[in-house]
């Protein structure tokens, strides 16, 4: 196997050029995703992907499994996005991509292969094929954009869902909690893995173009708020993002080569968060929900958080 | 060349020689050896392929579909359990125009975990739209594989190909293998809808009603199509390297009055009761079926056909007497015989022959009154 280290320099030379773009990138103009996509209004997955295309660029191809993305992107014969897209069976994104990605470094073809799936896509039906690719070190990045629920068949409940929230499947809240895909990933090592928020574009476009600099896999993870799912109105969509970093909920962090960095935004969230009840109160799906299981969700918050901060103080 | 080699063995020599870019490919009893044989070729050098080593076999066809969809040539074998697994994922080869190549090495369907030939598992891929051959020797397990690529990629095919082997009674039997030097006679692959960065096309999204069935008769056209360009790629395949093949092999066809047919190792055990009725004073012939999607035209009027099933549809028969009666109007005996690998000897093939009840289906080792 190729060592990913070999590629330091390339990455390193990138990492400057970042630093020398201060804390905003140079975002290009260039769009991917064209307008008349069939998203809902307020749609973060739309968002995210405009800022994940943009820092790919036109030399990517996107394999989608089954999710909201596979109809965002429109109706044959036309589609709303400029870089060639290859829609595949749900379980089988990374397995798709791990093929393409070696026909085409086979053929000597440096093209971005980005695996996106939703959260349904990646931590339940398909977390076997994920795992293969990560443990075969395919190169490829996958991104799993994470709305907490199977958005495209209408809300029900996946593995993403956090403890307490309603959904078509959970009417009276989930009582499981939301599965640590990012813990299950880190077990994989790979070079470099992320997480982001729609709502944080700069922060987002920075890591799509960081972890396209890796040879491996990597893997970023964004959070993406749902105005139907989450039963919120559609304006608010950058809003409930931010909410969710400044509570604690969701955290910005980057772990290269396994070494955690906890993003600014959420080095604030730890030293003064916002009442996780702000971030709650708001969204449709938390609606009535028990007291105990807020003190759950503020337990896991800090023990999370804890956990974090211990891993990125460690030597 | 001439060699010693089993079916298994057999067919990785094909691959070998035909350069896949990619084979994804996980391993499964019967079908291990071909795995086994092409990642010993890889690591030594002798072929020039990326071997991905999936984690099962949805992820097998998965990732032949996306490396070919590049534009390269795939392959990958599997068996049994392993072809039901990526049942949706053969589907959706086809559906995307792929010409992907596949080994399928026959095998029972559990419970219980039986290891041992039987055609349910590639029956049971009929309507997908994969084209399937089933062969009957290694030396045909070999030339199919060869000429599977050539049919697969044909611009006026574009549909997957599955070369069927009989479990260990063919992929671990040793017979002779004459090897070829393929030269040209496969040319280099041409995907027309190879993804292009430069021209990006969104590939299999939603698809309305008013559209889909299109796609759906695209494939029939194409799978209809594909009759003329297998009889002559086996016809030049026959002009070069000397060995005919057909959509079925026929022996003493012409004159019999009784015809037996049936696929793979049983076809041929069907030549030797032929052999031995004859010597008996019964006129039988044997039809082996060696192409199943498309189905052939099988001449078979003014015969009595015995159609031996190593497979089985519940509740409605065996799958290849239900095809042939579905198209003959001609009398059938319908024997069921060498499920789970049961042991059927040419001997016991010209005994259903002798006793056959016309319009009637026989399990053998069930009904004991034949």
């Amino acid at each position: 196997m190729i060592d990913p280290r070999s590629h330091d320099s390339v990455h390193r030379s990138f990492h400057n050029h970042l630093q020398e773009l201060n804390t905003i990138p140079e975002i290009p103009k260039e769009e991917f995703i064209l307008k008349c996509t069939s998203a809902c209004a307020g749609c973060s997955d739309s968002l995210a992907l405009r800022y994940v295309l943009k820092a790919a660029g036109p030399d990517t191809v996107l394999v989608v499994p089954a999710c909201c993305t596979s109809v965002i992107q429109g109706i044959y014969p036309n589609t709303a996005f400029n870089v060639p897209v290859y829609n595949i069976a749900f379980a089988s994104a990374a397995a798709c991509a791990s093929g393409m990605s070696n026909a085409f470094r086979a053929a000597g073809k440096k093209t971005n292969v980005i695996a996106y799936a939703g959260d349904g896509g990646t931590l339940d039906i398909g977390i076997q094929a994920m795992s293969g690719a990560f443990e075969r070190g395919t190169d490829f990045l996958y991104i799993c954009y994470d709305n907490e629920a199977y958005g495209n068949t209408g809300m029900q409940r996946s593995g993403g869902t956090p403890l307490g929230a309603r959904t078509t499947t959970t009417p009276t809240g989930k009582t499981d909690n939301k599965k640590d895909i990012d813990a299950i990933i880190a077990a994989h090592d790979p070079p470099y893995q992320a997480t982001a928020c729609a709502a944080y574009p700069q922060d987002l476009f920075k890591k799509v173009a960081k972890a396209l600099t890796f040879r491996g896999p990597t893997f970023i993870h964004i959070l993406a708020p749902c105005p139907p799912g989450w039963r919120y109105s559609t304006e608010k969509s950058v809003e409930m993002g931010k909410l969710a970093v400044k509570s604690g909920m969701w955290v910005l962090y980057e772990r290269e080569y396994g070494k955690l960095t906890i993003g600014a935004q959420s080095k604030a969230a730890i030293k003064k968060p916002i009442p996780l009840e702000d971030y709650l109160a708001p969204q449709g799906r938390f609606k009535g929900i028990d007291p105990k299981t807020v003190e759950i969700l503020k337990q896991r918050i800090a023990k999370n958080l804890a956990k974090l901060t211990a891993e990125e103080a460690a030597p | 060349m001439k060699k010693i080699s089993t079916g298994n063995k057999a067919v990785a020599e094909a691959v070998k020689q035909l350069v896949p870019a990619v084979v994804a490919a996980y391993p499964i009893t019967p079908q291990t050896e071909i795995v086994e044989q092409i990642a010993e070729f890889v690591s030594s050098g002798e072929l020039k392929s990326r071997y991905i080593a999936v984690e099962s076999e949805h992820s097998a066809m998965a990732a032949c579909i996306g490396a070919s969809i590049t534009g390269v040539r795939t392959f990958t074998a599997t068996s049994s359990h392993g072809l039901l697994y990526m049942h949706e994922m053969t589907n959706w080869a086809a559906g995307a125009r792929l010409p992907i190549v596949m080994a399928n090495v026959n095998r029972s369907l559990g419970p219980g975990w039986n290891i041992w030939a039987e055609h349910t598992d590639a029956l049971q891929e009929r309507d997908t739209g994969w084209l399937q051959v089933y062969v009957s020797t290694v030396q045909e397990a070999y030339d199919a594989t060869i000429m599977a690529f050539r049919i697969a990629e044909h611009n006026d095919v574009l549909l997957p190909v599955m070369v069927n082997l009989d479990g260990f009674l063919l992929s671990h039997i040793m017979q002779p293998l004459d090897t070829v030097d393929v030269g040209d006679f496969v040319p280099p692959i041409h995907l027309p809808h190879a993804i292009d960065v430069k021209n990006p096309t969104g590939y299999g999204g939603l698809t309305g009603p008013d559209q889909q069935f299109k796609f759906r008769w695209d494939i029939e056209r194409s799978i209809r199509d594909s009759v003329k360009f297998i009889e002559a790629t086996e016809k030049e395949f026959a002009k070069r390297f000397g060995r005919k093949y057909g959509f079925t092999e026929d022996y003493q066809c012409t004159d019999a009055d009784v015809i037996i047919v049936a696929m793979g190792t049983l076809g041929k055990e069907a030549e030797v009761a032929v052999d031995l009725l004859r010597k008996e004073g019964i006129r039988a012939g044997s039809m082996r079926l060696r192409w199943l999607r498309p189905f052939p035209k099988l001449d078979l009027k003014g015969k009595q056909v015995v159609v031996i099933d190593r497979d089985y549809s519940f509740g409605r028969g065996g799958i290849l007497a239900t095809e042939i009666m579905a198209q003959t109007k001609e009398d059938v005996f319908s024997v069921i015989a060498g499920l789970g690998g049961q042991e059927v000897t040419y001997e016991d093939v010209a005994g259903f022959v002798r006793k056959r009840r016309m319009g009637e289906e026989f399990w053998f080792g069930v009904n004991t009154n034949v």
